[in-house]
């Protein structure tokens, strides 16, 4: 089994197990057990990557390929770059993270860890894929479960929402399907057979009207996991929804296939497509940028401002990969890992309000942090890193971003890059009104008094995404170059 | 010359707040008191340490030489990148002193004014935060490193405003502070990213040299019919004002005041607020010489109106916090316009000295009126002047050096302000007549709010108190006394031997016609207060209500607090952040839900199957999109 694989093989391993857990005890045991191997083996790949990579010059190493439907050529072809490893290594963080946080989950507590693992199973082979087929089976994977999540164990009108998330997926999907069988169809310019692997696929230039054409099908299709604005709606009802956990996971890993995906595959795939749009959904990203943030200060709930916020911090990565170079683009993942972690580490901490308070609403919350201590300094600080304060992730990612975006000197550049450095202010704004009206500021309720104090497990799953967020803020240099290094190349064909 | 050791000035306040911020529970007060004191002491002993050498051996052919450590930190581009470092020169060996010495003098003053406090330990943290964060942004080698240490030290401002968070006023003003600064700051960013652009660089030694290229090539691109550098410097000093309290970024320095009285005097005095200044003297070759100085000007213009604008306010306001919150922005602003008026070479370089100096000496002396400040509402638990009166025999200490630090600041003859205000003074006169007129005309204020103040605490009625008033503890009294030394001392510290804008010391003489000037009009205020303060009367009633309309405005602040409330409430709030939220639930949201509703209706009619289930639906989702594409690629194949 090579080191990939694993990735799929384990999580399935442990589902098979939690088929046979009989109560909450043993699911969670299992389920703990599982995400630690796999939070192990994504440290792991991180040295071995760095080893095979002072070695081995491809674009992608541990390159595997196996022949999966031979009429279409579909291949199970798999292979990773610093910029998929770094993912995978979020994701295997967040999952442990959220097994912790839901270790007292009390409604069907062993399907609620099946539909967890199996999500992070799609995730897994989403970002070890290069074969394009390969990689639109595993999203679907990872979109199904959500469903489940939210329509059984969310709260609020969570049929509703979950319909609305996953059929808005879902239509992106459509959209994307139709983008990538469009590449699958034109990848023979040069004659041969049609393939389904971008490395392959990079290899021939698609027809200038095809890249016209797909390009903003495959844009759009990912940038709606990625929360594009207009296209950002099923993220706050599908949050507010949604169990903290799925919450964690959905924010922290699943909307960055969006901002992945494009990269890796629309603007790889279809660069001239890519420069031809570029201006139409750099003007998209901004606006969300900023109407993110806008749309943030004025929520009273609690997910619903996290979620706006996302709207913000998600505009900024594709905003980032809009700016076609490798300051901004390096910045752009930077982000995605930032915001994974740091949104991820809010809905945990939002989770745990609401099930002692069983209130999301800001105007009932209020000095909270007087009665639970532990988990108001944590708001606090994950609120600063939030807002981009330096010494956390965030500020290394924006900084990048802004540098980046200000090597374009024309008027409609620099506008645009002005308009988004803005939203540290709003940033700020919306921030620390969240924190100041719920944590600070005399008790709202006498009732809350008794507040039970975090628990072990909660601190471990806060700790567990804090440490990364805090390597990123304070040590960025080695992970920075590590990626503009896989960078390049996805650079160099849009140039 | 080996000064990498200075690396440990900063390191020791941060091991401190990590070592006291996750022990917050645990560690004892009485330990984290001492912890904190004998470790900002040790930075303290070594910041002195690096002035005795530094300036002892730091002189090659006459010039200061710049020392340097660094590393790198992040790279962006191939000539961007931000070095994390030290950078030991005269200002900043001048900085690190001021700051050590206010942050250890604050630190064993908290170890009495905080005792019984419930958050003890995690004061003391947060004060090691806020003191590694200054002693880093003085220290820093390049504009981004400022950046990152300006924006931590906003963050700990920010934790120490708010540092009793179950007052709404404390979290309201601690969210003002941080969100006004952070709009400044957006000015500064967006300043240093247009800087790295046209230059290539943020190093300060690059940027600053008169014959580099960032200087010389300031021409070569323009944007509205000024240089782009202007334009960042601009940006820049947008920053700085928003740190120093500068018009219109001023409003929240008064409501800073709710934070506990040791950390105004430490950061809201002394040491944060002077960020801004140094700011703009760490560049200063670039803003004297980029643009013939025209960003100096504006310097020099914000600068002076906001120290009469504040002065005026000062006069009239009854919290005493208050009022010395005010006289920190209109001396702030002495500070400002003195490097604005300021070149570059020799004895013209007046006014760039005169700025340092005076920021040394007042944050000796302003730091002592907070301590004062602090001692007295720690007596009588109220900070309303008009609860004071006749403290003098309570508290005679507080009441010797609180006199001191004020004669101090009103630039009476041979205390230390009367040195430093008179260089700024005289570099005033020099270059700008205008500005000059005004200063004088705020020392003779600040004199009169001054004493104001001391008569109304010390002097004034015979308030009955409920407690009679005690002297403070010998932990708050030995750091008053210390300060009140260092408020004659400072002044007799030759400045221009060490500071100059080129680096090369020269001599500095008082000129007695402008000193005799000032300190008449400082003597001025003084007896106007002693007539008004001295005796309870109402002359002061009678003398207000004679101005009226003025009066009221300059009580309310001119009004500038209910302006920004306006723009924020009603206009960015008003007009931005709602409609945005309408729109997004009752357009975008909608119509996606309507696309919906219509797909939905849309299958139940031409398939007259209404199951519900997502499944079905995902299934027409995929299968049409399925459909499009292979209709789509059969028209693109023919």
């Amino acid at each position: 089994m090579d080191i990939l694989s694993l990735f799929v093989v384990v999580p399935i391993i442990t589902v098979l197990f939690l088929g046979f857990a009989k109560d909450l005890k043993q699911s969670r045991v299992i389920a703990l057990v599982g995400s630690l191997v796999q939070f192990a083996m994504s440290v792991n790949l991180i040295f071995a990557y760095l080893k095979e990579r002072a070695v081995n010059t491809d674009i992608m190493v541990f390159v595997r390929d196996l022949t999966w439907f031979e009429t279409f050529n579909i291949h199970y072809a798999i292979g990773v770059d610093a910029i998929s490893v770094v993912m995978i290594a979020l994701t295997a963080v967040i999952v442990l993270a959220g097994v912790f946080i839901s270790w007292a989950v009390d409604d069907l507590p062993k399907e609620f860890f099946i539909s967890l693992i199996i999500l992070s199973t799609g995730v897994f082979g989403f970002f070890i894929s290069i074969d394009l087929f390969t990689m639109f089976v595993f999203y679907e994977i990872a979109v199904i479960p959500m469903y489940l999540l939210i329509g059984i164990w969310g709260s609020g009108p969570k049929e509703f929402s979950a319909m609305k998330l996953t059929l808005m997926l879902m239509g992106a999907s459509a959209v994307l399907s139709v983008g990538i069988f469009g590449i699958y169809f034109n990848s023979n310019a040069g004659g041969g057979p049609l393939t389904f692997n971008i490395l392959e696929i990079a290899q021939v230039n698609i027809p200038v009207a095809a890249q016209n054409l797909f390009y903003p099908m495959t844009f759009v299709g990912f940038a709606v996991l990625g929360a594009l604005f207009p296209f950002h709606t099923w993220s706050p009802s599908g949050h507010a929804s949604a169990p903290t956990a799925v919450s964690m996971l959905h924010a922290g890993v699943l909307m960055k296939l969006g901002g992945y995906g494009v990269f890796r595959i629309a603007m790889y795939l279809l660069p001239v497509g890519a420069l031809n749009w570029a201006d139409f959904f750099l003007v998209l990203a901004a606006t969300g940028v900023v109407y993110g943030a806008m749309g943030a200060i004025m929520q009273k709930d609690l997910k619903y401002i996290n979620a706006y916020a996302s709207v913000s911090h998600l505009g900024l990565v594709l905003f980032a990969l809009l700016m076609f170079n490798k300051t901004a683009w390096n910045g752009a993942i930077i982000q995605s890992l930032s915001h994974g972690l740091l949104t991820a580490m809010f809905f945990a901490l939002i989770g745990m309000v609401y099930g002692r308070t069983h209130t999301r609403d800001i105007a009932k919350l209020g000095g909270i942090m007087k009665i639970l201590p532990f988990i108001g300094a944590v708001y606090v600080i994950t609120g600063l890193a939030y807002l981009g304060l330096p010494g956390f992730s965030g500020f290394v990612a924006e900084m990048n971003i802004f540098v980046g975006a200000f090597q374009h000197d024309d008027t409609f550049h620099r506008v645009l890059t002005i308009l988004a450095v803005s939203s540290i202010v709003v940033t700020a704004v919306y921030i620390l009104r969240m924190v100041g009206k719920i944590m600070m500021g005399p008790l709202s309720n006498e009732e809350y008094k008794d507040l039970p104090k975090a628990t072990w497990y909660e601190k471990t799953g806060l700790v567990i995404l804090m440490i990364p967020v805090l390597i990123i803020g304070l040590m960025p240099f080695g992970l920075s170059e590590m990626l503009k290094e896989s960078i390049q190349p996805f650079l160099e064909r849009l140039l | 010359m080996d000064f990498s050791y200075t690396i440990w000035i900063p390191l020791i306040p941060l091991a401190l707040f990590v070592i006291l911020g996750l022990g917050s529970k645990k560690i004892p007060p009485s330990i984290s008191g001492w912890m904190g004191s004998i470790g900002l002491g040790t930075s303290f002993a070594l910041s002195v340490y690096t002035a005795y050498k530094y300036f002892s051996v730091g002189k090659v052919n006459g010039v200061y030489e710049a020392i340097i450590y660094k590393t790198n930190w992040l790279n962006f581009t191939e000539t961007l990148h931000i070095d994390m470092g030290v950078l030991i020169d005269p200002i900043s060996v001048m900085m690190l002193i001021v700051v050590s010495t206010i942050s250890f003098m604050v630190h064993l003053y908290s170890r009495g004014y905080m005792k019984g406090d419930d958050g003890f330990t995690r004061f003391f943290a947060y004060l090691g935060l806020f003191s590694f964060s200054m002693l880093g942004l003085v220290m820093a080698t390049n504009l981004f490193q400022i950046y990152i240490f300006w924006e931590l030290v906003g963050a700990s401002s920010y934790l120490l405003i708010g540092y009793y968070y179950t007052k709404p006023s404390a979290v309201a003003a601690s969210k003002k502070a941080f969100i006004v600064t952070r709009f400044a700051d957006f000015g500064f960013l967006v300043g240093i990213l247009i800087m790295g652009y046209y230059t290539g660089t943020w190093d300060f030694m690059e940027l600053n040299n008169p014959e580099g290229p960032a200087i010389m090539n300031w021409a070569a691109t323009s944007f509205m019919g000024m240089s782009v550098i202007t334009w960042a410097l601009i940006l820049i000093f947008m920053g700085g004002a928003g740190k120093s309290a500068m018009l219109p970024f001023h409003i929240w320095l008064p409501d800073a005041m709710e934070g506990p009285t040791p950390v105004s005097a430490l950061i809201h005095a002394a040491t944060m607020v002077v960020a801004g200044v140094y700011l703009v003297a760490r560049l200063f070759p670039m803003f004297y010489f980029v643009d013939d100085g025209f960003a100096l000007q504006v310097v020099a213009y914000v600068g002076a109106i906001s120290s009469l604008f504040a002065a005026i306010i000062a006069l009239t306001q009854y919290d005493i916090k208050r009022v010395l919150a005010f006289s920190t922005m209109s001396q702030i602003g002495y500070m400002m316009l003195a490097l604005g008026v300021s070149k570059y070479e020799g004895h013209e370089g007046l006014g760039y000295m005169a700025s340092m100096f005076h920021l040394f000496t007042h944050a000796m002396f302003k730091a002592l009126l907070f301590l004062g400040a602090g001692s007295v509402i720690h007596a009588i638990h109220s900070n309303d002047m008009r609860d004071m009166g006749g403290l003098r025999k309570y508290m005679p200490i507080t009441h010797i050096t609180f006199l001191i630090a004020a004669l101090s600041i009103s630039g009476f003859p041979l205390f230390a302000g009367f040195f430093s205000k008179d260089e700024i003074l005289a570099a005033a006169f020099e270059n700008n007549m205008l500005i000059y007129i005004s200063s004088v005309f705020v020392a003779g204020l600040t004199a009169f709010y001054m004493f104001r103040l001391y008569f109304s605490i010390f002097w004034g009625k015979d308030t009955k108190y409920e407690h009679a008033p005690h002297e403070s503890p010998m932990s708050m009294k030995v750091p008053m006394i210390f300060l009140a030394f260092m408020s004659i001392a400072g002044g007799y510290i030759h400045f221009s031997e060490y500071v100059s804008a080129d680096r090369v010391p020269f001599a500095a003489h008082l000129n007695y016609g402008l000193a005799a000037i000032a300190t008449t009009v400082g003597l001025i205020g003084i007896a106007l207060a002693y007539v008004f303060y001295k005796k309870e009367n109402n002359l002061a009633e009678k003398f207000s209500n004679a101005f009226g309309v003025f009066y009221k405005w300059a009580y309310h602040k001119f009004y500038f607090d209910e302006v920004y409330i306006f723009v924020t409430k009603k206009i960015i709030f008003g007009m931005g952040a709602a409609p945005i939220a309408w729109f997004d639930k009752n357009v975008v949201d909608a119509s996606m839900i309507g696309v919906g509703n219509v797909t939905e209706r849309f299958s139940y009619k031409i398939k007259g199957m209404q199951s519900g289930k997502f499944q079905d639906y995902a299934m027409s989702f995929i299968g049409g999109g399925v459909v499009i594409a292979i209709v789509i690629f059969y028209i693109w194949i023919n």
